[in-house]
């Protein structure tokens, strides 16, 4: 075999062993930087190609599927208020970042509060850029409007999410 | 695609949610290189295609179907890296082994030793396939990694046996790392690495807040209780009688580091990776001063070219020749003189192989898949949402990371060298066996961590079993 071919072979060979880990990279690179950023209007471009989110969004119950069809740039909520309780008059801005509640100290929001567990329950977007509130097992539980949490559940906005004697609202 | 609903920390991907299109594109790529690595290698050794080119293409694809159709099957959201990374390492392994035993030097010496010269890459092949076959037995076996937790102790006692059955049988290249049934010989070693690693998971994941919480500060560092320090005391006393009694330098560093690694990363205590590099550093030179074994070593790795001189073993010199003599993009498939390393070349120094006939690029190539297991692992263990998991994959990556830096490193003359094997690559059927199975563990962990959670359950049926009411 003539010494070019194998040279060609020996530098194709590396080359495309190179290669193979240059798009193991790429494949990775969707884990890092395809994070999923749920802000208001990345989550409505990206809808069209992800049929599990359209699909889960189909078997939400009537009353959630109305709220997210209502739900637009104008409806979402901007901020979270606190109501009623010791920290009333608190509000945290929401960029699509989780908030925690309870007693631990590096919750988002620190109640202090009797009936509040150290980690009492959490706030975040789904991937549409909905905001649930989950009941992180509390002891005294999580109560929307009147109905204690079992499941996560979309917040409607101005609803009030209670917490031993704290009150939290989610406004624009 | 993970959730992110679940927990912020946890990264969801945007592609479509199980990536098993991705695997089986990667996993056509990482048969195809090593079909023209062996291409290669066959038309620089005798100027022809070599005649198993297709059945022994037809058998790493077959080999890597199965893997990916039962992936596809039973772990639909597994990580779609990691069993692309591990066919081309075992394809790649299977091309050197191959290319080695076409070596004339090296079948002769094998007659003058032992009046036969068998082929290693078959036998390669057949453990290939054996451990493809153990990768799909744990895929479909283990419904859960959790499982393994409620064997904590038991794979702790089972690990030890592991460890200590190979005193009872007879030292081999002066290492008592083997046991032998009938013909077969068995690295316990390489499995009770998987084993103790379940043990470790399971334990730290019962006792992190101990070790991480009762500690008393004392200059910067935080030192546990003596209670706390029982069990590291355990590991590292367990690993330095492996290392006196079976003169087995690579699994007692292996053991430790996992310990260590594991520690840390239950803990978030610095001081655990100090201690752990006083103990070991201690355990080392003590050893190393009363071991003749472990000092000869370490002899050899201070100046591996005395062997010229004084005779002895030239293995590590010539390893280092042969790494010297590939350059940046090395001699080419076929066309080094890796041979000249003799005994162990397709095993413990198969790297040297790499690094004369793929070069500086080939051995840093091969280097980024083994770093992209351990960061797929690693990735794993981010990803995971129970302790347990989280613990295991971090176990199991940093085990798979260790074996490649101490054989890697021994090779490269960076540290003494040990007995170990090269994951996938090396000769060695215990070897292949045990990591295909650590992939299959990682591969399984990564599919419940990658798996979306599960639609919430309609509200309707949450008011119905409403019974709590302030």
């Amino acid at each position: 075999m003539s010494e070019l071919t194998l040279t060609v072979m020996r530098l194709g060979f590396l080359a495309v062993l190179w290669l193979f880990v240059i798009v193991a990279v790429q494949v990775i690179r969707s884990d890092l930087f395809g994070t999923r950023v749920t802000q208001r209007g990345s989550a409505r471009r990206g809808a069209p190609d992800r049929p599990q989110a359209q699909q889960r969004q189909q078997s939400a119950p009537p009353q959630q599927r109305q709220q997210s069809g209502g739900r637009g740039r104008r409806g979402a909520p901007t901020k979270l208020v606190v109501s009623e309780g010791t920290l009333t008059g608190t509000t945290v801005a929401l960029q699509g970042q989780t908030i925690t509640l309870g007693r631990a100290h590096d919750s988002t929001i620190v109640l202090d509060d009797d009936y509040a567990s150290s980690r009492h329950a959490r706030i975040y977007p789904d991937r549409d850029g909905q905001w649930i509130v989950e009941d992180l097992g509390s002891t005294n539980g999580t109560y929307l409007d009147r109905t204690r949490l079992t499941t996560p559940t979309p917040i409607p906005l101005g609803a009030p999410i209670r917490i031993g004697k704290t009150v939290i609202e989610l406004r624009k | 695609m993970s959730s992110s609903t679940t927990n912020t920390t946890t990264i969801s991907t945007v592609g479509p949610p199980s990536r098993r299109n991705t695997e089986l594109a990667m996993l056509v790529f990482a048969v195809i290189i090593p079909v023209f690595a062996y291409a290669n290698a066959g038309l620089a050794l005798s100027d022809e295609m070599p005649s198993g080119m297709l059945s022994y293409g037809l058998g790493l694809g077959l080999l890597a179907g199965v893997g990916h159709l039962v992936v596809r099957k039973f772990a639909p959201y597994a990580d779609p890296l990691l069993l692309p990374i591990a066919t081309l390492l075992n394809g790649l392994g299977l091309v050197l082994i191959w290319r080695l035993d076409q070596s004339k030097r090296l079948a002769q010496r094998a007659e003058s030793i032992n009046q036969v010269f068998s082929p290693s890459a078959p036998n390669q092949l057949i453990y290939s396939a054996l451990g493809v076959a153990l990768f799909v037995g744990v895929l479909i076996l283990l419904k859960d990694h959790r499982l393994l937790q409620r064997y904590t102790y038991i794979s702790m006692a089972v690990a030890l046996i592991l460890l200590i059955l190979p005193v009872f049988f007879p030292a081999r290249f002066g290492a008592r790392i083997w046991i032998t049934i009938g013909g077969f010989s068995i690295q316990p070693g390489e499995f009770a690495k998987i084993i103790i690693a379940v043990f470790f998971s399971g334990y730290l994941m019962v006792k992190r807040d101990a070790l991480a919480l009762a500690s008393r500060r004392f200059m910067g560092l935080y030192l546990p209780r003596g209670r706390d320090l029982g069990p590291i005391l355990v590991v590292w006393g367990m690993s330095i009688l492996i290392l006196v009694f079976e003169t087995d330098l690579g699994t007692s560093l292996l053991f430790f580091g996992l310990f260590v690694v594991m520690l840390y990363v239950a803990t978030e205590r610095t001081s655990w990776i100090v201690f752990g590099l006083l103990m070991s550093a201690a355990g080392a030179v003590g050893v190393a001063t009363f071991e003749p074994h472990v000092q000869q070593r370490v002899d050899a790795w201070l100046d591996p070219f005395a062997a010229f001189k004084t005779g002895g073993s030239d293995q590590i010199a010539q390893a280092l020749m042969a790494f010297g003599s590939g350059g940046v993009f090395g001699t080419g498939l076929g066309q080094g003189n890796s041979d000249l390393i003799g005994f162990a070349a397709n095993s413990d120094f198969i790297l040297a192989t790499v690094g004369e006939e793929l070069g500086l690029a080939g051995t840093m190539g091969i280097l980024l898949l083994y770093g992209l297991i351990v960061e797929r692992g690693v990735r794993t263990a981010l990803a995971a949402r129970d302790p347990f998991g989280k613990l295991l994959a971090i176990g199991l990556s940093a085990a798979f990371a260790i074996q490649v830096f101490v054989v890697a490193g021994g090779v490269m003359g960076l540290i003494p060298l040990t007995g170990m094997t090269m994951p996938f690559i090396a000769s060695g059927g215990s070897s292949v066996i045990a990591n295909w199975a650590l992939v299959a563990i990682l591969i399984k962990i990564s599919d419940t961590a990658r798996r979306p959670a599960p639609t919430p359950a309609p509200t309707t049926d949450a008011e119905m079993t409403q019974v709590v009411r302030p």
